[in-house]
């Protein structure tokens, strides 16, 4: 009944050098993420903490936050219910005008422009984002503006349009504003679908829109929850456009926000409306992750 | 009284911009044929395949399927379907809605009993009965080849299209894939015509061959005709192991030609074509063709290389004075170590067949000699 001791010993000593080494690799792994992980907490969780220690407290007489605890600013939301209505409608509206322009122009990129047109036209949908927003904006109140195409619609006879400060023109405004946004996430997932697939599906008898319906759609579904639950959470605290475009005569969730804060002091119920918007956007996340797995059987949503 | 082909290619040429990839294709599939189109990649054949699917159009000439001709036919309405290269099965989809993709598709609709009943039997024809709820990445390598299968024989078609099925499938798994599309093919009783750069492949499963080489048809026969008597030299070489000898036409004994290999040795050989003395040739000769340890009217004598024991046969690479490197296949019997050892001199004969003289094809291009209105007879 002979051991051998060679084994246990060379094991143990595999296990010292296995142990160093997976010590190295954790310590670099959190060397590697310790910047972004430091940012975000100083910059993100931190922030996040303090508005939802905020939204249980009260404000102070001259302005600002006291501490307390109290439910009294959520109970209060619903003095601001139609700022939330408008900013519900608003979104989700904004986000499938988005899509509906934004994904034709995401399948002719990404399955009938030609190779060498590629690139390029994808850089022109990415350009505008190199001026800020808030010019673009501009342009636009000019564009649709009294001096603008008005003018030339008066021009040929049709006079007394109004554009500015239109729903519509807050519409056109968030389209023109987020479409890269809803294209990128789409052109990936239809760049990647396998066009073979489409072959097959036309091979097996289906026409051309059944197979659009029935494997390009489906398919490209998680570029389209990506890009609508983007467009659409940025929506949900959008401020500038319906300002601009939209006079500020509509109310939005943003303009909430920005008075609570800003002018009237009011710090504790505007944190719970924030945190308020948070778990929506929570809420629309999850709900757009579940759909595309459901329908397209992957898991992944890629964010661009 | 011929009956009507199920495929049939009334000079096929297609061009992709300035290249041209099939050059004047004729060829009838006849009903109930299981034919290969065998070739190099780039010679052609993905090329027809996909024109009978639909998903090219001839630049010149007729595809017709069943006597119909199929220009300007989309592939969703041509009675064909196609089994795709690493099997294009639908990823958003378990094994059964992939299935019966195709029944759905079908104006007007059917039943859902009626779906689900074909959809049913078509999983059982490939042994796939109760992997209907699976999702496709969840299945393996084989069992997805049989879910494509499944999927393109739901509809029933006229014709079933092989794009290169079994490139993806391990050796063994290969195999039985062979031998069992071969019954699946007796058993449904349609034309298959599969695409494959795998000589053994074609050999092995289909009643026709049809080699291709540079867009052209260079071949056409039975697999033992194909192996047997090759039309030229360039599926002397792709089909099968060959030693390829070069030599000079001394002169003509009857039907035979005699060649002058390159260290003297006369031997005769079969041609195919009008040889003139003096032209260069190749003489191909089979390692099987080959015997060794023969004594008597052996033309060469070498020194065994390298063997290849592989259990049934036994392969030797035999070095030859002035001729290079002979390759030799013995059979092998159990019990009687017949085997040559590496280092021994051996001498080799002729066990079987005469070997064949071919024209040396110039500057190693693709082979220009055109076989003119190529057609199986059945």
């Amino acid at each position: 009944m002979k051991r051998k001791t060679g084994g246990p010993m060379s094991a143990g000593l595999g296990a010292v050098f296995m142990r160093g080494n997976r010590f190295r690799h954790n310590f670099l792994t959190a060397l590697l993420l310790a910047p972004a992980t430091a940012w975000l907490v100083v910059f993100l969780v931190l922030p996040f903490i303090a508005i939802a220690v905020f939204s249980v407290g009260e404000r102070a007489p001259e302005g600002g936050y006291q501490a307390a605890f109290t439910l009294a600013q959520y109970a209060n939301l619903p003095a601001r219910a139609t700022a939330f209505w408008n900013t519900m409608m608003l979104a989700p509206v904004g986000a499938l005008a988005c899509l509906l322009v934004a994904y034709p122009v995401a399948y002719y990129l990404a399955l009938k422009a030609p190779q060498r047109w590629r690139l390029i036209l994808l850089a022109l949908v990415v350009i505008p984002f190199w001026t800020s927003l808030l010019m673009r904006t501009y342009a636009w109140m000019y564009i649709l503006g009294g001096r603008g195409i008005p003018a030339l619609l008066a021009f040929i006879g049709i006079e007394d349009v109004r554009l500015i400060n239109t729903p519509g023109a807050v519409l056109l405004g968030i389209v023109y504003g987020y479409l890269p946004l809803m294209i990128l996430p789409i052109y990936v997932s239809l760049e990647r679908l396998d066009r073979r697939l489409l072959e097959a599906s036309a091979d097996l008898g289906a026409t051309p829109l059944s197979t659009f319906l029935g494997v390009t759609l489906k398919l490209s579904l998680p570029g389209v929850m990506t890009g609508f639950s983007l467009v659409m959470i940025l929506l949900l605290g959008e401020y500038l456009i319906p300002t601009l475009l939209g006079g500020g005569k509509v109310f939005f969730i943003g303009n909430a926000l920005v008075d609570l804060f800003l002018q009237s002091r009011n710090w504790p119920f505007g944190s719970a409306i924030a945190i308020t918007l948070v778990a929506v956007s929570v809420v629309v996340l999850i709900a757009a992750n579940r759909i595309s797995t459901r329908v397209s059987g992957t898991r992944r949503v890629d964010l661009i | 009284m011929t009956a009507v082909p199920d495929i049939e290619f009334r000079g096929v040429t297609k061009r992709y911009g300035a290249v041209t990839a099939v050059t004047g294709i004729d060829l009838a599939v006849p009903p109930s044929a299981f034919v290969a189109l065998l070739g190099p990649s780039g010679c052609g054949k993905t090329t027809c395949l996909r024109m009978i699917g639909g998903f090219e159009q001839p630049s010149e000439g007729q595809v017709l399927i069943r006597g119909r001709d199929m220009a300007g036919t989309p592939p969703y309405r041509r009675p064909v379907n196609m089994v795709f290269q690493q099997y294009a099965l639908f990823p958003h989809l378990d094994v059964e809605a992939n299935v019966s993709y195709g029944l759905r598709q079908a104006r007007p609709r059917l039943s859902s009993q009626e779906i689900g009943r074909r959809a049913g039997e078509a999983v059982e024809m490939v042994r796939l009965a109760g992997y209907g709820g699976r999702k496709i990445h969840e299945l393996s390598g084989g069992q997805q080849q049989r879910v494509a299968l499944a999927r393109a024989l739901v509809n029933k078609p006229a014709v079933l299209l092989l794009d290169e099925p079994l490139a993806a499938l391990d050796k063994k798994l290969r195999t039985d894939m062979q031998i069992e599309l071969q019954n699946l093919q007796r058993e449904i009783g349609i034309t298959f015509v599969l695409v494959t750069h795998d000589q053994e492949e074609a050999l092995s499963m289909s009643d026709f061959v049809c080699v291709m080489n540079g867009g052209r048809i260079v071949q056409l026969g039975q697999p033992s005709e194909i192996y047997d008597e090759p039309a030229d030299l360039f599926v002397a070489d792709f089909v099968g192991k060959t030693n390829l000898l070069s030599g000079k036409v001394a002169g003509h004994t009857g039907d035979l030609v005699n060649v002058a290999l390159a260290d003297g040795t006369v031997i005769a050989a079969r041609k195919r074509t009008a040889l003139q003395k003096g032209e260069s040739v190749s003489v191909s000769l089979r390692p099987e063709s080959l015997s060794l340890g023969a004594t008597e009217g052996s033309p060469f004598k070498g020194i065994v290389r390298n063997r290849i024991f592989l259990g049934s046969t036994a392969e030797y690479a035999i070095e030859v004075q002035g001729i290079g490197t002979l390759l030799a296949k013995a059979d092998h019997v159990i019990g009687h170590s017949n085997l040559f050892k590496p280092g021994e001199p051996v001498a080799i004969g002729f066990a079987s067949g005469t070997p064949l003289a071919f024209p040396e094809i110039k500057n190693n291009g693709t082979n220009q000699r055109v076989a003119k209105n190529v057609e199986i007879i059945s």
